[in-house]
């Protein structure tokens, strides 16, 4: 059973020093990505879903970061305790990115091809098999990759600079740049928010296609409620630095069960009319005084005493739907 | 193109600001107890006499043939003596340039590298004190210090007085001495020119560490070094490619105007060490009103200028496909 999982994370807490003491950003997160499996991680602006990501990829700066307990294990391996060449080799191979803002994730003084070449060079060096690539077998990568994302005149955008390509195609070679050398999990991070609504369907629709032929399990960071419900199996509520509720997709849309939940799923505006969205009062915490207990306690209007007191854990309301809620608290659930 | 405007356009601007300055250049030139006749005589020899527009034609005439016009003050062509100042200071300026980027650039990626480390408080104190700190004034405590304190480094000149100058090839003593093989020479020669070129440099190295240092810091914040990482790119191969490349646009357009502002600078440094340049021959000429050593100082001086910024453009465009694509099209 164990090797069933692509991720886990286990009650992940990350910490940031600041100028104003410390930032507690994450606090005992805790999902899963099963193999194969397609998960959502959706809160607003601020709720830790980058710092989420940045860890599982080994990003963060230690310090500013600490962590002060946790594990993150991808495929079997605690990337926490992955020495700097096992982060550079897990990188690219094993779990690669997409980024949010395709103008920005390319370098502007370098020719589309030397990127693109570079990241196959340098993933293959330690690849098992070994060895260096010619020059040759790069290119052919290079052309099947950019092919594989649908990219007309493949010779002349190995020779353009990112300049030169508009923000559709920068992410379609960024998503090439991602999976040419066979990541078997990926993370997207918003990678359709900076794009036109029309464009950003079609690079969605390109990457769900491209990540089942493949197999890939995908990890989609996104404040988009629609973008999730469209492309995922599963999400994962996130409220400021805490999992509210994880539960299969549909499941979630149909009876969300946190208040947090319930209220993210009410602010979206709904094509049939109606009222406008109502949206949560309040903002999310300010990290470096933060609320005790549950995180979302003061925003809440169903808050109970016990909920100021002591973190909620994740309760199973329903099989395969958690949440991190007292409202669904049994007896003796609080010891 | 627009090199050639600004060049009609400073020489037109020099051109009339030398005519209208009140006092009779032939006058300072011969002296009070001159008579009137000579004064004119003079003045027609240097065609003073003739209307402003038909000596603006004759100077810049003169220009396309080499010709600077008479210098008042040597009674010589203008052209020779620049040729005989220009190198001297040319050799300083170049020199400080070159400390501008073995110094400042590397400071600079490294204290934006290491941000806030103690090598970037260093680099922010040394920046602060080279752009704060008048040459001059570096000049002479460098001279303080090292000369008189130490007694290790000359105070003055190019050259000892003992050593024989190299023979001539670009006016560059460093340069010729090298070719000449004369390495006694070469040595006495850059430690003449330490002290100098450093006290022009210290503006420069203070605003190229700290540009680089910004636009090293920028760049380590994109996304396109963090997406470089996350596809498993190496750690140190990020750093010498990804990261430099685009950091050096900053410091390399403005490297045109630290030439100008060192020009500058060399003014006042070449008096602290009787550096026999351009200065000296440009701070008398001005004095005496000595209009076409003015105006052949000038010129050259913007001339240099016109040439740098073009190399730099060239240079900008070669770096930055953005600036190269957009001049395409």
């Amino acid at each position: 059973m164990v090797d069933q999982y692509m991720l886990e994370i286990r009650d992940l807490y990350v910490y940031f020093r600041v100028y104003e003491g410390i930032s507690r950003v994450l606090d005992g997160v805790s999902l899963d990505v099963c193999k194969g499996e397609r998960v959502g991680l959706a809160g607003e602006t601020g709720c830790g879903k980058t710092v989420t990501m940045k860890t599982v990829m080994g990003a963060l700066r230690i310090p500013p970061a600490i962590i002060p307990k946790g594990e993150v294990i991808l495929d079997g391996q605690n990337v926490l305790k992955m020495s700097a060449k096992q982060l550079l080799q897990m990188k690219g191979t094993k779990v690669s990115m997409i980024f949010q803002d395709p103008m920005n994730a390319l370098n502007p003084v370098f020719a589309v091809g030397t990127q693109l070449f570079d990241v196959i060079r340098f993933s293959n060096r330690h690849t098992s098999n070994g060895g260096k690539l010619s020059k040759k077998e790069i290119l052919n990568r290079a052309i099947t990759a950019l092919d594989e994302v649908r990219l007309p005149d493949i010779k002349r955008i190995l020779n353009s600079y990112p300049l030169e390509l508009s923000g559709g195609m920068r992410q379609r070679v960024l998503i090439a740049m991602a999976l040419v050398n066979g990541p078997s999990f990926l993370i997207a991070d918003e990678p359709q928010t900076a794009l036109d609504v029309t464009i950003g369907a079609q690079i969605l629709d390109l990457l769900s296609e491209l990540v089942r032929t493949k197999g890939i399990s995908v990890l989609l960071i996104t404040h988009n409620l629609g973008v999730i419900q469209e492309t995922t199996e599963r999400v994962n509520i996130m409220y400021a630095g805490q999992v509210a509720e994880t539960a299969p997709t549909a499941l979630l849309f149909e009876n969300p069960k946190h208040p947090y939940s319930q209220g993210l799923l009410a602010s979206v505006p709904r094509l049939t009319g109606g009222e406008i969205a109502e949206g949560i009062r309040g903002m999310v915490p300010d990290y470096t005084a933060v609320p005790s207990g549950c995180r979302f306690h003061p925003r809440c209007d169903h808050a109970l005493p016990i909920c100021s007191q002591k973190k909620p854990p994740l309760l199973l309301v329903e099989p395969d739907h958690l949440v991190g809620c007292w409202l669904y608290a049994k007896e003796g659930d609080a010891e | 193109m627009y090199s050639i405007l600004v060049l009609v356009g400073l020489s037109v601007l020099i051109f009339i600001i030398a005519r209208i300055l009140p006092g009779d250049p032939a006058r300072l030139a011969l002296g009070p107890f001159a008579s009137q006749e000579m004064v004119a005589r003079l003045r027609h020899r240097m065609g003073m006499d003739q209307p402003l527009y038909l000596q603006y034609v004759a100077y810049v005439g003169g220009i396309f043939h080499g010709d600077l016009g008479l210098s008042f003050q040597t009674r010589r062509s203008v052209s020779l003596d620049i040729a005989h100042y220009l190198p001297a200071t040319f050799e300083l300026v170049l020199v400080a340039i070159i400390w501008v980027l073995i110094i400042g650039v590397p400071f600079g990626v490294l204290a934006g590298r290491y941000k806030d480390s103690w090598l970037d408080n260093i680099s922010r104190v040394v920046a602060f004190v080279g752009v704060a700190v008048p040459p001059f004034v570096v000049g002479l405590i460098g001279q303080l210090i090292f000369s008189y304190g130490l007694g290790i480094l000359p105070t003055t000149g190019r050259l000892s007085l003992l050593t024989p100058m190299p023979p001539a090839r670009t006016g560059l003593l460093i340069l010729d001495s090298l070719i000449a093989g004369n390495f006694s020479a070469f040595g006495d020669a850059l430690s003449h020119i330490l002290l100098p070129s450093l006290a022009i440099a210290m503006t420069g190295i203070g605003q190229i560490t700290r540009l680089t240092r910004g636009s090293v810091s920028d760049v380590l914040g994109k996304d396109y070094i963090e997406a470089a990482r996350a596809f498993g790119i190496p750690n140190r191969y990020v750093t010498f490619k990804y990261m430099l490349k685009p950091s050096f646009i900053p410091p390399l357009t403005i490297l045109g105007l630290t030439f100008a502002s060192e020009l500058g600078n060399a003014f006042l440094v070449e008096q602290v060490f009787s550096w026999p340049g351009m200065a000296k021959y440009g701070i008398q000429a001005i004095l005496r009103k000595d209009f076409n050593a003015v105006m052949g100082v000038i010129l050259i001086i913007g001339l240099a200028f016109v040439a740098v910024n073009f190399i730099v453009d060239v240079l900008a465009g070669y770096v930055d496909p953005r600036i190269r694509i957009q001049e395409e099209s």
